[in-house]
């Protein structure tokens, strides 16, 4: 097999020159073109709304598209912490240099060395541009704004809305969406699910959608296409992605030819609420800070099935503070999570399900009485006991794991592009800023950054560059015939298999595949077996599945099969992905690549890259391209925590 | 787990509607086995994957995130809104909160403004239309001054985001009696119109908004104050009263 070796398009020059001169360099359309080109945007969360607007303002003709009845609703909206930007308000020595070495980093050096220095330099025109909205950011008796430290960054850079940073930065993006709704410069369509991209001469040019109303198939041309439709978290079937979080369009995109970069990086957040039974839908994730307080412990015999309060210190095993004693609990989030998985594999989980740890704050309420605590966490316990009915004021919090954010995502190069000309790949969707691992408050951050201030000059270079609108491309063209019927038939071979099992049956399933194999902790063997697993469950998927109704309503068990039968093809490429990275690094660990102190090693001689996959059929062994990664600017470390 | 791990029998009654043109009826649905730790929509999902296994129709129904924030997730629930519990949206809403042989009747949210799609699904579509005829500050991307230099005081700030909040799910309206959007409406207005950025354009939102507002066919406010209780983010009726103030205001100093 040929491997390609891919260039990132980064520019020459000092890393803190690079965006200046690439921005001077790159072409302008000029202002009284921009009208003349149409450009869609999939996706409405923080990277597709704050792009649309940007276009839109800029003069461009935007479609935009979202799955859910508003483009409010995108999942952006559940993040809760915060957004970095290396403002030094509180002049603590932050500066955007060091939030770029943090990230990379963090990322555990798997990330571009370029893009990452961008997403800081633009991080601070983003709390700008957000407070010029009317952004309800948390401010001090001043008036000023108030910076909190977040992620175990030893400075104070996250600034925040109460618990729902997410949720006032989305409707910011969204209102400034709305403005350019009102103008006409974007058109909304909302409940659309794209189903394919169209490819005309090898460029990007169009969407296949079905509208999940009236379950109409549509067609829509553009001069070119922007995915910002988010990670693929639900391939794991529970974690705390929202329910129609999904791989589709990005998988489609990659089916006709956009390579998949990093799929294994997944990120497992430690806090979590337990899944409680068969029944579970989703994961509820809880906020980190709690381990500044809570001890984590499992009872010392496994045997051992007495009401926690009941179980002596003698008996506990707080294994975090015994295996690490100078991070003890604050250990990162990676660590904590592999080693809750282990305390449960070892027969030590708690609960009804034995599926859990402790996170008890016994002793820090005894330290510092309850009203300090609960003016910490308030809302966390509130929202724990509301979901579990235990009071933690009382009782340990049981926690454990669950599946957050992908870091992988489709390649793109320094201009967001991917491989595929005119496709360009935003947000959680594409690969390119966080590595092997994402540090807390950045995803809002490379959302909005890419949204606002990378986009909308990059795509307009494109514009100059390609000229792709000297072709005309109408919706009757026989690449948007053919990607129409080839959607159309694929919806029909899933309303006729007729089988006897639900599209959950074959996603809870995978996920428990996924999770056993592909989850914290992965090994040459794992990763085999789990790739047959999944072939066969796919196989299974196609002779068995049951989808009741038609395809001219609303038809949400069609919709959820359509996603599933594309989980069931990425699944397989994120454990080929996780089989041939023989290193650890971030959120991807191998059994096989550990220090003595059971941390991620790194292979830097032989893995220094990212890996960006080829599509050559859904059972055929895919290509495995890579682009080689050069660190000019930070030094590779070991991390360690003992 | 809970110390409630008893499980429950409940009878459904649900709303059937096979599209918009469809009358509608309810149809009765037993749930054996509940587990008083599920979610309420949980309840739904394995109600529907029954309905799927029997070959008959599952039950539409608008949810995403099912963490409180997206407000997506509705349904009247024994009529209310959002069922039984406070400050608290359905996908949220646990069966513990119920009794064992409980019948729960469940339907959609209902306004002329929300046509219903099918089953519990409406079209909230209205909601968007009011904000782009006004919700916002009119800032392009590009390079405002530092977020700094206007300082806002805590008071206003704190205020601000306590009418932010919202959701958009709908319940005010849902709940009711005139099917009166004036409290998503009045917590826009309020959030902007409290902060300097969002001040300079204040009387053409509210008038715009509610323009807009009255010409979907949304009700007026008689203050019942059903909003108010219904909401899951405790938006406070006191935005209605600055909404009021301010459109009184802006109608008399209007240039136009």
């Amino acid at each position: 097999m040929t491997i390609k070796k891919l260039n990132g398009n980064v520019p020459e020059g000092a890393i803190h020159e690079k965006w200046e001169k690439h921005k001077f360099n790159m072409k302008l359309v000029n202002p009284a073109n921009k009208r003349k080109f149409n450009v869609i945007v999939v996706g409405t969360g923080l990277a597709g709304a704050s792009a649309a607007a940007s276009l839109a303002e800029l003069g461009y003709n935007v479609q935009s598209f979202c799955i859910q009845d508003s483009p409010r609703r995108a999942h952006s909206i559940a993040a809760q912490g915060g957004i970095n930007a290396a403002k030094n308000y509180p002049n603590d020595g932050d500066s955007p240099w060091r939030l770029f070495y943090d990230t990379v980093k963090g990322g555990d050096y798997r990330a571009r060395e370029a893009n990452v220095y961008r997403l800081a330099e633009v991080a601070n025109n983003i709390i700008d541009q957000c407070v010029a909205q009317g952004v309800p950011f948390a401010r001090d008796y001043g008036g000023y704004l108030s910076n909190r430290s977040f992620g175990g960054a030893q400075v104070s850079r996250t600034f925040y809305a109460r618990g729902q940073t997410g949720q006032q930065l989305l409707l910011g993006a969204y209102s400034a969406m709305m403005k350019e709704v009102n103008k006409g410069k974007i058109k909304l369509y909302a409940r659309r699910e794209m189903l394919d991209l169209v490819l005309v001469n090898n460029k990007a040019r169009g969407i296949i959608t079905r509208n999940v109303v009236t379950g109409e198939i549509e067609r829509y041309a553009a001069d070119a296409v922007l995915l910002c439709t988010g990670g693929y978290g639900n391939v794991y079937f529970l974690s705390t992605n929202a329910m129609a979080s999904n791989c589709s369009a990005a998988w489609r995109a990659h089916k006709r030819g956009a390579y998949f970069a990093n799929p294994c990086y997944t990120q497992i957040h430690p806090t979590c609420i337990p899944v409680h039974g068969d029944h579970q839908s989703k994961l509820t994730l809880m906020s980190e800070s709690l381990r500044n307080d809570g001890r984590v412990w499992v009872p010392k015999d496994k045997d051992d099935k007495r009401a926690p309060n009941e179980i002596p210190e003698d008996d506990r095993d707080y294994y975090l503070e015994r295996k690490y004693p100078s991070f003890g609990n604050l250990v990162p989030r990676d660590v904590a999570s592999r080693n809750a998985k282990q305390a449960v594999d070892d027969g030590k989980g708690v609960g009804p399900t034995s599926v859990a740890v402790y996170l008890d704050f016994r002793d820090a309420i005894k330290r510092d009485g309850k009203d300090t605590i609960a003016a910490k966490y308030g809302n966390l316990f509130d929202m724990y006991e509301r979901i579990t009915d235990d009071d933690p004021y009382q009782v340990p919090m049981r926690i454990y794991p669950a599946v957050h954010y992908t870091m992988g995502g489709l390649w793109v190069d320094y201009n967001l592009q991917s491989n595929i000309p005119g496709l360009f790949v935003l947000g959680e969707a594409n690969f390119s800023d966080h590595g092997a691992n994402r540090l807390g408050a950045s995803a809002l951050m490379q959302g909005l950054a890419d949204g606002y201030f990378v986009a909308p000059y990059t795509l307009g270079n494109y514009f100059v560059t390609d000229k792709p609108e000297q072709e005309k491309v109408t919706i009757d063209s026989p690449e948007f015939e053919k990607a129409h019927k080839e959607s159309r038939e694929k919806l029909d071979k899933l309303l006729s298999i007729n089988g006897s099992k639900t599209t959950d049956d074959f996603h809870r399933e995978l996920g428990q595949i996924m999770w056993e194999y592909v989850g914290m902790a992965r090994n040459e063997e794992g990763l085999k077996k789990g790739i047959s697993e999944i072939k066969a469950l796919r196989e299974q998927f196609w002779k068995d599945l049951k989808v009741t109704g038609d395809n001219n309503n609303i038809n949400t068990e069609l919709e959820k099969a359509n996603r599933v039968a594309d989980f069931l093809e990425l699944g397989e490429l994120m454990a080929r992905d996780a089989l041939e990275r023989r290193e650890s690094c971030g959120g991807h660990f191998r059994d096989e690549s550990q220090t003595e102190e059971n941390e991620a090693l790194r292979d830097d001689e032989n893995f220094s890259h990212v890996a960006a996959w080829e599509f050559q059929g859904v059972d055929a062994e895919p290509l495995r391209h890579i682009e080689e990664l050069q660190f000019e600017n930070v030094a590779l470390t070991q991390r360690s925590y003992k | 787990m809970g110390n409630n791990t008893q499980s429950m029998n409940i009878s459904l009654k649900v709303w059937r509607q096979k599209d918009r043109l469809d009358k509608g009826h309810m149809e009765d649905y037993k749930m054996d086995n509940v587990s008083p730790d599920m979610s309420f929509l949980e309840l739904i999902d394995v109600l529907n994957e029954r309905l799927v296994r029997e070959g008959k129709d599952p039950i539409a129904f608008d949810h995403d995130c099912r963490e409180g924030i997206c407000g997506m997730c509705s349904l009247m629930i024994n009529g209310q809104a959002h069922g039984p519990e406070a400050l608290t949206t359905t996908c949220q809403l646990h069966m513990r909160k119920f009794k064992n042989g409980d019948t729960i009747v469940v339907e959609p949210f209902r306004a002329r403004a929300f046509p219903v799609l099918k089953d519990l699904m409406v079209d909230r579509s209205a909601f968007d239309e009011i904000i782009a005829a006004g919700g916002y500050v009119n800032v392009s991307t590009g390079n405002p001054q530092d977020a700094n230099a206007l300082p806002i005081s805590k008071e206003n700030a704190d205020l601000s985001m306590d009418a932010a909040a919202c959701v958009g799910c709908a319940a005010c309206v849902a709940s009711c009696k005139n099917a009166s959007a004036m409290l998503f409406v009045s917590a826009k207005v309020s959030q902007l119109a409290l902060l300097p950025q969002g001040a300079v354009e204040a009387d053409e939102r509210v008038q715009s908004m509610v323009e807009k507002m009255d010409e979907l066919g949304f009700g007026n406010c008689t203050n019942e104050r059903e909003c108010e209780a219904s909401c899951p983010k405790g938006i406070d009726i006191s935005n209605i009263a600055r909404m009021n103030r301010d459109f009184l205001k802006s109608s008399i100093s209007a240039k136009k």
